[in-house]
């Protein structure tokens, strides 16, 4: 057996603000009727975190579920996990029109921390990353650069970027570069 | 630079946060219909200069699909709407009247 690794490995580049690998993390994308009871009781149930409101997040404990789309979520929770929870959710919503599947390997996710984040973002995003419009919270799915990338707001000073594995090597290296900017103190 | 509000998702996008898909409201003519139909269904756009409804795709956020209308000349947007209609809703083309613009 091989061991899973994180694409970046562990990579890391420190400033005003942290760039950093998050490591491996479950990921499972999770579609369907999200105002139906079936899928807010599985996501209630078996997630601990309720469905999310549009353009936000619930958290609880070490699992979040993120607001993709009308009708997708994306479910975080520890890399042992994401297998067995798939499992148990596609066995809730048996019966009901739905998709679950196990996208763990498919995207990275780099964490940013620091309090001049924002002015990194910015940089990178048309998003209005600007706290008024981007709580800490809500999750944007937009542009960073050339790539595609959601973004979700934990706190003021740190936020979680998901990009797709093959990029993340650009991702990083965009989101380091920015991050050395001279503050502009927009923010 | 023009920017949308993505009525599926409600996200002001900037205009690289979309992809363009021509021109809106076009009405399908498949196998059994004339030749010249087909031809208009497959080949002939507006292209006008003023009022243009569009489709549009929030590619990079939400991935759905919805209609703007907007002028070609002045880049107003006059509003957003569902995808799943086949003609502009009322508010849109009382917005389009008031603002003295004529839908060709």
């Amino acid at each position: 057996m091989s061991d899973a690794v994180s694409v970046l490995l562990g990579a890391r580049v420190d400033g005003p603000v942290t760039v950093e690998d998050a490591g491996l993390c479950g990921m499972i994308v999770l579609r369907g009727d999200l105002s139906s009871p079936a899928f807010k009781a599985a996501c209630t149930e078996i997630l601990g975190a309720g469905v999310p409101e549009a353009l936000g997040s619930t958290v609880a404990g070490d699992r979040a579920v993120l607001w993709m789309s009308t009708d997708e979520v994306l479910v975080l929770a520890p890399f042992a996990e994401a297998s067995a929870l798939t499992a148990s959710l596609a066995e809730a919503l048996e019966g009901t029109h739905h998709l679950v599947a196990d996208v763990s390997d498919a995207r990275a996710v780099l964490r940013l921390t620091g309090g001049a984040l924002r002015e990194t973002l910015a940089r990178l995003t048309p998003a209005d990353v600007a706290p008024a419009s981007f709580p800490p919270g809500m999750v944007r799915r937009t542009r960073l650069a050339q790539s595609a990338a959601a973004i979700r707001m934990v706190s003021d000073n740190e936020a979680e970027v998901y990009c797709f594995r093959s990029v993340a090597r650009y991702v990083m290296d965009i989101l380091a570069n920015a991050a050395q900017g001279r503050p502009l103190g927009l923010f | 630079m023009l920017i949308l509000t993505c009525p599926c998702c409600g996200v002001a996008a900037d205009e690289t946060e979309l992809a363009p898909g021509g021109e809106a409201h076009l009405k399908r003519f498949g196998p059994g219909s004339s030749e010249d139909a087909f031809e208009g269904y497959l080949f002939l756009r507006q292209n006008p200069r003023g009022v243009h409804f569009e489709r549009w795709r929030h590619a990079y956020g939400c991935g759905k699909w919805f209609h703007a209308a907007r002028s070609t000349t002045t880049m107003e947007v006059f509003g957003t709407y569902s995808a799943q209609v086949t003609e502009p809703p009322p508010e849109i083309t009382a917005k389009i009247a008031a603002a003295g613009k004529p839908t060709a």
